[in-house]
This record gives structure tokens, C-alpha cells and sequence, in this order.
């Protein structure tokens, strides 16, 4: 009659119930891609502004009058090799190799804070020649895609700092390594928004 | 080596339990390196080099290779595959694709054909598309 | 002279756009005088509340037990509440509305202004939707999800608790705007150019409040999914989920892909407003239509987070009070699904006279008519379910009937709006008002007070009053059409919206008998309340063990109300209607032979980042920059601060476990009623 019970030595013995507690894995990676996701639709809709925007110049100046495309090729250049440093930082992670690693991470900070300063200057530039965000609806569209993903590197960048600090006191514990491969992916989503943003705003941009 | 993670430093959970942390080799990150850089090149030199008279074209080729890029810096950099969280990192990463792709698409369509069917309005207003 | 300047330019800094002549309840004409009457009454009810916590001297309990608390029982209570009081708010702006509108005919202007009319149609919608509705959706798939899959709680306890904290602020901030400034004009969706040009807080309000509010919803929807995804109790294969956890998976997903469109439309507005951007201007190259498109995209989707929920909640129900496994499931978990992806593709039907011309308006005309499809197909399987099943008449079933009827009706009109020809007579018409009423009230409202119903007992171990539960459906129900037929009756002959006064006097008999059905209506609600109280007093008699309905999923294997961590031991669950097969196969629970259980920990810190944000957004509103730069750092800070905290879990020990598991929450013991 009755299906649960429990044994000579305490333990639980029943088909409906598990003895021991099951293993709950971590959620965390798969909830920060989740969220990562749903910064995409950010993205997306910022990107539908400048395509839908990017013309209406309203007499002001177009793309292919103020866009720098040599600066932008430096720009590419610091945020695609500093993707590939912060991958020899996972490697030097996965090897438990602390330092090699610490230093891998600092390298792309650097190179990603180059980034940002190139961006602010190219802004502030813009701003001082009279095509600041608020002269056309194309620029408003250029200056929020761009700067939003700006913002996300900086964002990127103060976590990175905290994360280093981490790293440094406490080691490369599990919560550490869990903490650093969300900051990983962070750091990859956002090279890759930024092949979106080179070739849809500027490249594309300065022909249309 | 690449699949190695740190469950012996954990504090408070049994080792052992895979989440299946891809770290990537070595091998893949220069890999997705090359793949990104040539694919980052050639797109610059289209446009600056003005390789082709008809800028749609470019335009068109340049978006295509952006897609390719994308899919690189998907595959070689942040690693997804089919394993990775039982399928599902993949699975919303699909979703998001099609949705992205809706939004996307049938946001610049509605755009457009409410842009061209507007009625004409004085300059002052008008969308300056051709100055 | 100077000194005035420099007294002025000192003020300014303080409270940047901050004057006394903000506050409407100082001004001496009727509209003043109604906030200050509003304010009087808040005030006087704050307070006693607050007394009374002080006099029983409950803070310490509401701050460690419920403000700071993780466990997603307690936050989906907290939802629920906040839902329940914030319904309250919006009822009495319907109630207004439709007061003005039965005696503003001709001469009669009405006691309100256009202007205040016009702020509470407003705040009426955005509040209904974001902080009613979407409060209790995720109310209830806090509450009930995890305990479906047998988790002891959700992915993330942590981020539960701050997307709680920033759903309230976000509502404390619409509630701050009826007291201090004014509240947008710009209707529930604040279109552009209205929400451009219009100066005053009111739209910077809106727009900071659904900002807070919609931060809560996306970690919500990251975590509800998560947890579906990896705390399913062992054997919960996908297509052994119940069908309320598939719906709240697909409603987060959808929350997923939507809700960062509405953030960045918001924000796109907001840069309009503050940096003088051109995105929604009608000069400078800016584009009105795409606001419209944008907001739109999330807002389409976002009838289908509030409903997919609550078709989860039908199919518990029908199956339980039919005495029978639903009919369909596969075809239920599939129609869900494609009501997902295709919600995706109808947006446009909002607005198919802003002219896009045939090929675009017949291509979203086809979606919206193809949606129904699945919808209907729901239909058949609650229909199907209930044929030959033993159906017993309990409130939750009766609000089920209700919705049925209701629900269906306002799901034909809604496939009479999608012709786009015919939507070009019926747009922002009354008849549009009384559709989306008809499926948000006849669906969303009635599901929400079948679920109150019917996982009431679970949550606190007693359960609600039959016959006040009957009196309030048939109020809701009566109430409902009687209000809302005289609107489709109206549209149908053109009556428009969002109006305040009107010179037709042969339309005025229509209003009157609006408003008395909006009178049922508040009888509805005031017979809800009366069965809650009564149920609270007579809950000795009214006590029940864990299965008071003979159910058929996991949570009714819980204690009622279930201990912190849920089930002493996780279940191994075999077949589809988990606790119904491990009732029918002769299981008893165990007494002995308990484990540690590992929970996470409390933690203040979702309180005070969440506090610090709607400090923030406050201070943005009123252009008071240091206060917005002061507490956007510190809520920087505090996350940082909180990364530091690596010791957020604990054991519960093996003694207290045994403890919960012996309590007074298992009796009378009713578990294996037919075992």
C-alpha cells in the first residue's frame, strides 16, 4: 500500500521522490546569454532608427560628410584584437594561471578604454563642427546607435575593473570563473554589434 | 584542455557537474582572428577604395559580409554550438534571429511605404533625402 | 536684486524645476480641490496603516520576512497585492471616465476639465496594463511555476527580488504624480507629438515609471526562463510540463523579445525631450510613424505576455474541475508556441489608417486573422475537456465559464478589427474600447480571479468564500457587459474615444448605462474584497490541507502554505499530471529520514539599488541634476558593493526541516483523496 518508506539506514526509498537532492545546476550563463539576447532587440530597434533615419539629413551634413573612415578602421581594428586578448585571458583562466591571465584582461581593458576615447573624441569633433545629435535626425540615429554601444564597452570596462579585483583577492574560484566567461561573452556580443555598427552606419552609411 | 573548468576551487557545491564551459583553444581564437580580419578588410577597401561605380553594390556585398562576420565572431569567439546548455543557448539565439530579422525587415518596409506615400509636404519638413 | 537671482539660481540648483506651483492640490479651482480631497484620503489611510505596523511593531518582521525576502512565494504575493491596489487606483480612473462622460452632455461640461480628463484616460491605461495586469502575471508565475516543476525557487532569488522593488518604484512613481505635478496627456501609449511638445513632468513620469517598471519585467522574463530551463524536479521532461509553465515560459520569452523595443522607444523619447534629438519631431528630419512602428512591436506582443499566462491558468483549471487530464495537451503546448512567433507579426494592425498602403495592410490583415487560429484551437480544447467530464460549479470554474463566453465574443470582434477596410470606419472608435476590454477583462481579469480562487488555498492554507465569490463573478460578469455593450453599440455609430464632453445628447442614455455597469463593476470588486476579509475571519473553518481540489500538478503535493524550501524531498516526476500519478499509485509522504536543504539567503540589496533608481528617475524628472547624478552613482556603488557578497546561500538544518514537515500546515491532511 504504502510506496514510500524509509530504510534501515534513514534513507528515503521512494518512486516518486528523489533520495538525494538533486544537482541544481547554474543558471547564470545561460541567463546572461538570455539577457544578452534581449539587448539584440536594443540594438534592433536603434538600428531600424538609422536605417529608417539615416537620410533625413534635413539640409544638415550627410554620413559621408562627416564620417572618419580611417579613424573608424583603427576603432575596428582595437576592439577585434581586444576580443582575441580577452580570449587568451580564458585560456590562461582554463590553465588557472593567474597572472598570465590578470595581464591578458588589463591588455584588453586598455585596448577597449583606446576605444572609447577615440569614439568620445570623434563626438566631441562632430559636436564642435556643427553636426552634434541634435542637427538632424540622422544624427540623432548615428550618435544614439553608436553611443549606446559605446556605453556598453564602458560599461564593460568598469565591470572588468571590478572583476580584476576579484580575481586578485579571491583567486579563480567558481563563482569567479562564471563571473568572468558572462564578462567573456559580454566582450564577444559586443565586437560583434560592432561589425554591425561599421558596416550598416558607416560603411553602408557613407553610400547611401 | 579547452574543456577544463574550475569546479576543484568551488566553495560550497561538489565537483564534478559539467555546464559545459567552452573556453575555446588557442587554435580557434586565431582562427576567428584571420576569418574576422579579412572579412573586416575587405569591406573597407570596397568602400574607401571605391572598387565598385554602383554604390548598391558595395552596399549589398558589405552587408553580406557583415552576416558572414557575425556568424565568425558566433562561432569562434563566443562559441555557440548545439551542446552548450542542452541546445538552448542555440535555440534563443535562433529565436532571436528571427525575430531580430522581423523586426528588422517589416519595420523598414512599413517605413518605407509609409514614407512613400506621404503626402508631399513644404521643404521645410520634407525628409531631405537628396540635398 | 542679486540676491534674488543668486536666491532663485540656488533654488533651481536644489529643486530644479520643483516649485510650490507643482503641487495641484494648492491650487483653489475644482481640479485642486479633488487631489486634495485624493491626498486627504491617502494620507489618513497611509498613515493608519503605517501606525499600525508601528503599534504592532511588524517592521522588523515586514523588512526580514517579506521586503528583503527571495523566496518567490512571498514576492508573488507582494505582486499580487501591489496588482490588487494598483487595480483599485485604475478603477477609480474608470470610474471617473465614466461619470464625466454620463453627464457631459451640451450645456453640461462635467466635472472634469479636458486637461485632467485627459491625464486620467492616461494614467488609467498605463496603469491597468503595466502595474495591474503585468503585476499579476508575474505574481502568479512567481508563485506557481516554480512549485509546478518541483524547484525549491527560482534561477535567480536575487534578481526576483529586485524586479519586485522595481516594479514598485515604478508604480509609486505614477501614484507621486497625481500629488506632485501632473501625469501625460499623451494616452496610454504616449504617442508623439503630443508627448514631444507638451512641457511639465507628466510625460517625463511616464516615461521614468515604465523605464523602472520595465527594467523589473525583463529580469523577470530572464529568470522565469531560466528557471523553467534548468530547475525542472528530475523526469519533468518538456512535454510533461504543465501547461501553465509552458505558457510562462513562451509569455518570457516574449518578454524577452520585447521589452528592451519598448526601453529603447522610451529612451529614443526621452532623448527628444531632454537633448533636443529629432527622432519623433515633425521637423528636422524626424519621423512621428516610427515611434508609432516602435512602440507597437513591444505593444502587440505584450497582450499576448498578459494573455499566454492565463490560458495556462484555464488549462489547470478545466482539467481539475472536470475531473479529467486536458484534452489536447500537445496540441495546447503547440498552439502556444505559434501564438508566439506569430504575435510577432501582427503589429501593424494598430495602425493600418496611418496609410501603408494595401500590400502591408493585407499581409498584418492575414497574420491577425491567422492568430486566431491557435487561439481557437484553445478554445476547442477547454470545450473538449469539460464534454463528459464530471465539471463541478466552483468559483474558479465559474470565472472559467465566464471567460469562455466572454472571451470568445471579444475574439470575434477582434477578428472583425482585422479588415483593415473595416478598421478604417471602427479605428479609435468606442468599438475598439469595448473590443480590447472585452479580451483583456474577459481573459486576463476573469483568469486572474480564477487563479486567486483557485491557488488561494495553497498560498495560505484556507479557502475563500464560495458564495461572496459567486456575487463577485456575477457582478464582474453582468457588470462587464453592461458597461462595455453600449460602447460597441456607440462605435458602431462612430462615437470616437478619449473624449470628454459631447453635444449629441441622444448618445447620453448609452453613457448612463455605461456607467451603471461600471457601478456593477465596483461592486465586483467591493464583493472580492468582503470575501477576502471574510475568509480571513472564518479561516479556521475555512482550513484545508495540500490538495483541497484533488489537483493534479506538483504544487498540490506542497504543504499549504508550502515551507521555504517547498518539498522536504524533490520529487521524480513520471508522468504528465505529476501528483495525480503519485496519488493514484499509492504514495505516502514521508516523516522522517529528512536532509539539510541548501536556499539561498536574504539580501537588502535589490531594495536599495531599486530605491536608489526610483530616486534617480525622480530626480530626472524634475531636472534636479545633482540629486540624479548623487543617486545614480550610489545605485553604481551599491551593485558594485553587492558583487563583493560572495556568502548568499545557507542550509536549512535537518531538525527545522522536520520541523515544517511535522507543522500545522499538513492539517486536516487531505493529500491521496482517492489513494
Amino acid at each position: 500500500m504504502s510506496a514510500t518508506a524509509v530504510d534501515t539506514t534513514g534513507n528515503l526509498q521512494s518512486p516518486f521522490l528523489c533520495s538525494e537532492e538533486p544537482h541544481a545546476p547554474n543558471g547564470s550563463l545561460l541567463g546572461f546569454w538570455i539577457y544578452l539576447m534581449s539587448d539584440c532587440f536594443i540594438f534592433a530597434s536603434l538600428f531600424v532608427c538609422y536605417a529608417v533615419l539615416g537620410t533625413s539629413t534635413a539640409g544638415g551634413p550627410t554620413a559621408a560628410e562627416v564620417l572618419d573612415l580611417p579613424g573608424l578602421a583603427v576603432n575596428t581594428a582595437l576592439l577585434l584584437v581586444s576580443s582575441v586578448t580577452f580570449g587568451f585571458a580564458m585560456l590562461e583562466m582554463a590553465r588557472k594561471r593567474k597572472t598570465a591571465m590578470l595581464a591578458w584582461l588589463a591588455v584588453s581593458g586598455l585596448l577597449a578604454a583606446a576605444f572609447v576615447t577615440l569614439e568620445i573624441h570623434e563626438f566631441l569633433g562632430m559636436i564642435a563642427e556643427g553636426a552634434g545629435p541634435g542637427r538632424s535626425a540622422f544624427l540623432s540615429s548615428f550618435f544614439t546607435l553608436v553611443g549606446t554601444h559605446g556605453l556598453h564597452v564602458s560599461v564593460g570596462i568598469l565591470w572588468l575593473v571590478v572583476l580584476m579585483v576579484q580575481l586578485g583577492k579571491f583567486g579563480i574560484t567558481e563563482a569567479n570563473v562564471r563571473r568572468l566567461q558572462c564578462l567573456s561573452m559580454f566582450w564577444h556580443f559586443l565586437d560583434l554589434v560592432w561589425v554591425g555598427v561599421f558596416s550598416f552606419v558607416y560603411l553602408a552609411g557613407v553610400l547611401r | 584542455m579547452s574543456h577544463s573548468t574550475s569546479h576543484d576551487l568551488a566553495h560550497g557545491h561538489e565537483p564534478g557537474h559539467d555546464e559545459h564551459a567552452n573556453h575555446g583553444t588557442l587554435r580557434s581564437y586565431l582562427t576567428g582572428f584571420a576569418l574576422a580580419a579579412i572579412l573586416t578588410i575587405i569591406p573597407f577597401w570596397l568602400v574607401m577604395g571605391q572598387v565598385f561605380a554602383n554604390h548598391w553594390v558595395t552596399i549589398t556585398i558589405v552587408l553580406a559580409l557583415a552576416v558572414v562576420q557575425i556568424f565568425v565572431h558566433i562561432v569562434y569567439f563566443l562559441h555557440l554550438d548545439a551542446r552548450g546548455e542542452g541546445g538552448w543557448n542555440l535555440l534563443s539565439f535562433v529565436f532571436t534571429v528571427v525575430l531580430v530579422v522581423i523586426v528588422l525587415g517589416a519595420s523598414i518596409w512599413v517605413m518605407y511605404t509609409e514614407n512613400t506615400l506621404m503626402m508631399p509636404m513644404s521643404p521645410q519638413y520634407q525628409h531631405s533625402a537628396d540635398t | 536684486m542679486l540676491e534674488a537671482t543668486t536666491q532663485a539660481a540656488a533654488r533651481s540648483f536644489l529643486f530644479g524645476r520643483l516649485t510650490l506651483d507643482s503641487l495641484p492640490f494648492l491650487k483653489p479651482d475644482l481640479e485642486g480641490r479633488i487631489v486634495l480631497v485624493t491626498l486627504l484620503v491617502v494620507l489618513a489611510g497611509g498613515l493608519a496603516l503605517l501606525g499600525y505596523v508601528t503599534k504592532k511593531r511588524l517592521w522588523g518582521y515586514l523588512w526580514h520576512e517579506w521586503f528583503t525576502s527571495v523566496d518567490h512565494k512571498k514576492l508573488g504575493i507582494m505582486y499580487m497585492i501591489l496588482g490588487t491596489v494598483m487595480l483599485l487606483r485604475g478603477f477609480a480612473d474608470a470610474a471617473m471616465m465614466r461619470a464625466q462622460q454620463a453627464i457631459a452632455f451640451g450645456p453640461n461640461t462635467g466635472y472634469l476639465p479636458p486637461e485632467h480628463y485627459d491625464q486620467i484616460f492616461t494614467a488609467h491605461g498605463a496603469i491597468m496594463i503595466f502595474f495591474v495586469a503585468m503585476a499579476y502575471i508575474v505574481g502568479l508565475i512567481n508563485y506557481v511555476m516554480p512549485l509546478q516543476i518541483g524547484s525549491r525557487d527560482v534561477a535567480f532569488p536575487f534578481l526576483n527580488n529586485m524586479s519586485f522593488w522595481f516594479t514598485f518604484w515604478g508604480a509609486i512613481l505614477f501614484m507621486v504624480s497625481l500629488f506632485v505635478g501632473d501625469f501625460s496627456t499623451a494616452g496610454w501609449l504616449g504617442y508623439p507629438p503630443v508627448s514631444e511638445l507638451q512641457q511639465g513632468p507628466g510625460v517625463d513620469y511616464y516615461i521614468w515609471g515604465l523605464q523602472l517598471s520595465g527594467v523589473g519585467t525583463l529580469l523577470s522574463g530572464v529568470n522565469f526562463v531560466v528557471t523553467i530551463v534548468k530547475m525542472r524536479a528530475p523526469g519533468m521532461t518538456m512535454m510533461k510540463m504543465p501547461v501553465f509553465t509552458w505558457t510562462s515560459l513562451c509569455t518570457s520569452g516574449l518578454i524577452i523579445a520585447t521589452f528592451p523595443v519598448l526601453t529603447a522607444t522610451l529612451l529614443l523619447l526621452s532623448l527628444d525631450r531632454y537633448l533636443g534629438m529629432h527622432f519623433f519631431t515633425s521637423d528636422f528630419g524626424g519621423n512621428v510613424m516610427m515611434y508609432i512602428n516602435l512602440i507597437w512591436v513591444w505593444g502587440h506582443p505584450e497582450v499576448y505576455i498578459l494573455v499566454l499566462p492565463i490560458f495556462g491558468v484555464y488549462s489547470e483549471i478545466v482539467p481539475t474541475f472536470s475531473g479529467k487530464p486536458l484534452f489536447g495537451y500537445s496540441s495546447m503546448v503547440y498552439a502556444t508556441c505559434a501564438i508566439m512567433i506569430l504575435s510577432y507579426l501582427v503589429w501593424l494592425h494598430h495602425f493600418f489608417t496611418m496609410g501603408s498602403g494595401p500590400d502591408v495592410n493585407s499581409f498584418f490583415a492575414l497574420t491577425t486573422m491567422i492568430i486566431s487560429i491557435p487561439t481557437g484551437v484553445k478554445i476547442f480544447n477547454w470545450l473538449f475537456t469539460m464534454y463528459r467530464g464530471r465539471v463541478q460549479f466552483t468559483v474558479p470554474m465559474l470565472w472559467t465559464m465566464g471567460f469562455l463566453f466572454t472571451f470568445t465574443i471579444g475574439g470575434m470582434t477582434g477578428v472583425m478589427l482585422s479588415v483593415a477596410p473595416a478598421d478604417f470606419l471602427l479605428h479609435n472608435s468606442l468599438f475598439l474600447i469595448a473590443h480590447f476590454h472585452n479580451v483583456i477583462i474577459g481573459g486576463v481579469v476573469f483568469g486572474v480571479f480564477a487563479a486567486v480562487n483557485y491557488w488561494f488555498p495553497k498560498a495560505f492554507g484556507f479557502k475563500l468564500d464560495e458564495s461572496w465569490g459567486k456575487a463577485s463573478f456575477w457582478f464582474w460578469l453582468i457588470g462587464f457587459w453592461v458597461a462595455f455593450t453600449p460602447l460597441y453599440i456607440m462605435g458602431l455609430m462612430g462615437v470616437t474615444r478619449r473624449l470628454s464632453h459631447f453635444d449629441n445628447l441622444a448618445l447620453q442614455p448609452y453613457f448612463i448605462v455605461a456607467g451603471f455597469g461600471a457601478f456593477l463593476i465596483a461592486l465586483g470588486i467591493l464583493t472580492f474584497v468582503i470575501q477576502i476579509v471574510v475568509s480571513v475571519i472564518r479561516r479556521k473553518a475555512y482550513a484545508v490541507g495540500n490538495d483541497p481540489w484533488n489537483g493534479r500538478t506538483l504544487e498540490w503535493a506542497a504543504s499549504s502554505p508550502p515551507p521555504p524550501y517547498n518539498f522536504a524531498f524533490v520529487p521524480n516526476v513520471r508522468a504528465r499530471d505529476a501528483w495525480m500519478d503519485m496519488k493514484a499509485h499509492g504514495y505516502r509522504r514521508p516523516l522522517e529520514g529528512f536532509n539539510p536543504i541548501h536556499m539561498p539567503k536574504n539580501t537588502a540589496a535589490g531594495v536599495v539599488i531599486a530605491t536608489l533608481s526610483f530616486v534617480c528617475c525622480f530626480a530626472l524628472v524634475w531636472y534636479i541634476w545633482w540629486l540624479a547624478v548623487a543617486s545614480f552613482v550610489g545605485l553604481v556603488v551599491a551593485s558594485i558593493v553587492h558583487t563583493f557578497n560572495y556568502r548568499r546561500d545557507f542550509h536549512i538544518p535537518r531538525d527545522e526541516v522536520r520541523a515544517f514537515e511535522h507543522s500545522g500546515n499538513w492539517q486536516p491532511e487531505n493529500q491521496g483523496a482517492n489513494a
